[in-house]
């Protein structure tokens, strides 16, 4: 595993090194190589999983299918490369893949410094605990000298050391590489706590032999916008998978799922918005360079915001995830996208 | 003239080194130059600004004072601190288990070479990350969570999250001990050579060992005992989660040391028993002529011949159990990978920095114990006369 993530960062660095980098005319390049190259996790329950035929399925996943469905009208034009937290920047800055749907915190540092362009909120996660139910903590400010497990390679340590500091507190950090190995670490007692992601926390309870035992303490202690992104330079490209994203809120919202789309696009309707994404007013898929029809494409392909998440995370899969935060606005959520017009 | 010049082999060869390279060097460059470019293009030149800012992370072992509001770079140095711990204590440990184990694979005992033999066998055979991950396991799941701990007399602990042992806390007037400790290690390099030369002259031969040997011991201890015990223990003590105070070893850094050592220490046995074996029996057999013992047979005759054959190969386990050390991620021990080459360059982004940092450092310290081991090497060898 490490041999492998040492390689394909090395991988990485060789490509920056060996090839030129093209800029602009992203959304030509993918027409042109009749495919799109996405991003993703190596392995994130919920998020980025092969499912039973092989196949890379999860709520990461879908977004790039929805692109490959705006881009070419069929869900399938996607070929994957999993990237670690260490090689997924570089990957993308090179070129190795056209956008990145990998569970990616969006930060000022992220944008501004490495210069990536985040396209939007998919997921709203924030950094939590768990503890053994029979430690007795109900909140984490009672975890005074207590020993940390952290997943690391993400910002997760950085908001540790900030808690934990801001409410001069000490610990042992415990930084462990993979989710299943801090986990084991977690089980065994080699910590107190466990911290992650509030999604990769319910993910990790839900596949615990007892999860009434171990309790996911109030606080949250980050704010983990998660989205896709694609770097700098290229805003048309840009334009495409931001709108991508946007196009499945508005589906949800507008009450437009994978079922009805098809039958919905048939026929004229009086919200002049479902016309105008369904392609059947106004020119508005060719300002983006595609076809008048890509939304019935996108939403036919992988269903709107609402459907994805039941899907992959909601309350009747294995994660069983609340929407929460991640509801849409109307129903007092966060999740909100711009209109079609 | 070209022919000429072609037909003559030496000149050929010198012709054929430049354009070899000249060709690489123009490899190296063109990477070089391309990375920089592009990483221009991108509007990212390579600059190693970020090691002046906080790393904003902590680390649980760290040698020097270090916290989240320290330096990428101060990270960086607590990170090679920790690798070099782990790599100048593993190197003691494959040493002392490498002679041990070869030596007992020449044993006439059965039993001893057997047990050396299948130890070996073991050990080299499975790759050394398993053997990291088993010790790792081994000490989580078996060793008892704190609050249960193992107590040697409430002065040492055995805990799942590392063995607590009282730290020294060394006052002022500990330089005297220190001063004794010097004055004795004159004492006895002195009494060595005068024990020496008096068996050169007379072959009377003095207890070396013995006399040096409680000198080393005895002065400073009386020097502690004169200065009034100058020295406090500090206890760990168990406080809300965990033992505080006092000095911890990791399981993190026991499992790597435990699998290094004896990863590495099977490849010296081997190294030792064909250095051993490459003394030619009549050396052994000269000396027992002379009336030499075993041990004294073993120690002035066939090991300083041996050594000479198994110091090179030595240098190359050294350098691998080092550059080896740097699995520790495997396990989260924060060595140089773990800081500057992973949550550093997590945090920052700066992949290709990062890595040219840990490149360059593993480089130098490959190459110190590589000029280190060449000198001892060259000290040992055989002497033109």
């Amino acid at each position: 595993m490490k041999l492998i993530k040492q390689l394909s960062l090395a991988l990485v660095l060789v490509g920056l090194a060996t090839t030129g980098i093209s800029q602009a005319g992203t959304l030509d390049d993918v027409r042109a190589k009749g495919h799109l190259q996405c991003g993703i996790n190596t392995g994130l329950a919920g998020f980025a999983f092969t499912d039973d035929a092989g196949n890379w399925k999860g709520f990461d996943v879908a977004l790039c299918e929805a692109v490959a469905a705006a881009v070419f009208g069929d869900a399938s034009m996607v070929k994957y490369t999993n990237l670690t937290g260490k090689t997924r920047f570089e990957a993308l800055k090179a070129g190795e893949v056209d956008m990145l749907s990998r569970n990616t915190t969006w930060t000022y540092s992220r944008d501004v410094d490495l210069k990536l362009t985040f396209l939007g909120v998919n997921y709203y996660d924030g950094q939590g605990f768990i503890v053994p139910a029979s430690l007795g903590v109900s909140s984490a400010t009672e975890l005074e000298g207590a020993s940390v497990c952290i997943q690391t390679g993400t910002t997760t340590e950085l908001n540790l050391a900030d808690f934990f500091r801001s409410n001069g507190m000490s610990y042992e950090p415990v930084p462990i590489e993979t989710n299943a190995e801090a986990r084991q670490n977690y089980l065994a007692g080699r910590c107190d706590v466990y911290t992650t992601d509030r999604s990769g926390l319910a993910a990790t309870r839900a596949s615990l032999d007892d999860p009434e035992a171990h309790v996911v303490l109030p606080e949250i202690i980050s704010k983990e916008p998660l989205g896709p992104l694609v770097r700098h330079g290229d805003d048309e490209w840009g334009d495409v998978v931001r709108w991508a994203l946007n196009v499945l809120i508005i589906a949800e919202e507008k009450g437009i799922t994978s079922e009805n789309v098809r039958a919905m696009a048939a026929e004229k309707q009086k919200d002049a918005e479902l016309n105008r994404m369904f392609g059947t007013e106004g020119e508005y898929g060719a300002m983006l360079g595609l076809s008048a029809d890509w939304v019935v494409n996108v939403i036919a392909a992988v269903g709107n915001y609402g459907e994805i998440f039941e899907k992959y995370l909601g309350v009747n899969t294995d994660i069983g995830l609340e929407r929460g935060v991640n509801a849409l606005w109307t129903d007092g959520g966060l999740i909100y996208a711009p209109p079609y017009r | 003239m070209m022919s000429n010049i072609w037909a003559d082999k030496k000149s050929r060869q010198t012709i054929i080194q430049i354009i070899v390279i000249v060709v690489v060097l123009s490899l190296i460059g063109f990477f070089v130059r391309n990375t920089l470019n592009n990483l221009e293009l991108l509007g990212r030149e390579a600059s190693y600004s970020f090691l002046f800012a906080p790393s904003n992370y902590d680390i649980n072992q760290h040698l020097i004072e270090y916290d989240s509001r320290s330096t990428h770079l101060r990270a960086t140095v607590v990170g090679i601190i920790n690798t070099g711990l782990v790599a100048f204590f593993g190197i003691m440990l494959a040493t002392f288990i490498g002679f041990v184990a070869g030596v007992s694979r020449l044993s006439s005992n059965f039993l001893v070479n057997r047990i050396a033999y299948v130890f070996v066998e073991f050990s080299r055979n499975v790759p050394i990350l398993l053997w990291i991950l088993l010790w790792h396991g081994l000490i989580v799941h078996n060793m008892p969570h704190p609050k249960q701990a193992i107590a040697a007399y409430d002065f040492a602990f055995l805990t799942n999250r590392g063995i607590y042992m009282p730290k020294p806390l060394l006052e002022p007037a500990f330089w005297g001990v220190v001063v004794a400790l010097l004055i004795a290690l004159a004492g006895a390099y002195i009494f060595y050579r005068f024990a020496r030369q008096k068996q050169e002259l007379t072959g009377e031969q003095y207890p070396v060992y013995w006399v040096n040997g409680s000198l080393l011991v005895a002065l400073p201890l009386l020097a502690f005992w004169l200065l009034g015990f100058p020295a406090e223990l500090e206890y760990p003590v168990f406080k809300g989660f965990n033992f505080k105070g006092g000095l911890v070893l990791s399981p993190e850094f026991i499992a790597l040391l435990i699998a290094l050592g004896v990863y590495t220490g099977a490849f010296i046995a081997e190294i030792v028993r064909a250095g051993i074996l490459a003394v030619s029996h009549g050396q052994t057999e000269a000396a027992f002529a002379l009336g030499l013992k075993a041990n004294l047979a073993m120690r002035l005759v066939i090991l300083p011949q041996a050594l000479r054959v198994i110091v090179p190969p030595m240098i190359s386990q050294y350098l691998n159990l080092t550059k080896n050390s740097s699995l520790a991620i495997a396990v989260g021990y924060m060595d140089i990978v773990a800081t500057i080459g992973g949550i550093s360059l997590n945090q920052t982004g700066r992949a290709l920095e990062c890595m040219s940092i840990v490149l360059a450092l593993y480089l130098c310290i490959s190459l110190s114990i590589s000029a280190f081991m060449n000198w001892y090497n060259k000290r040992i060898s055989l002497v033109d006369r």
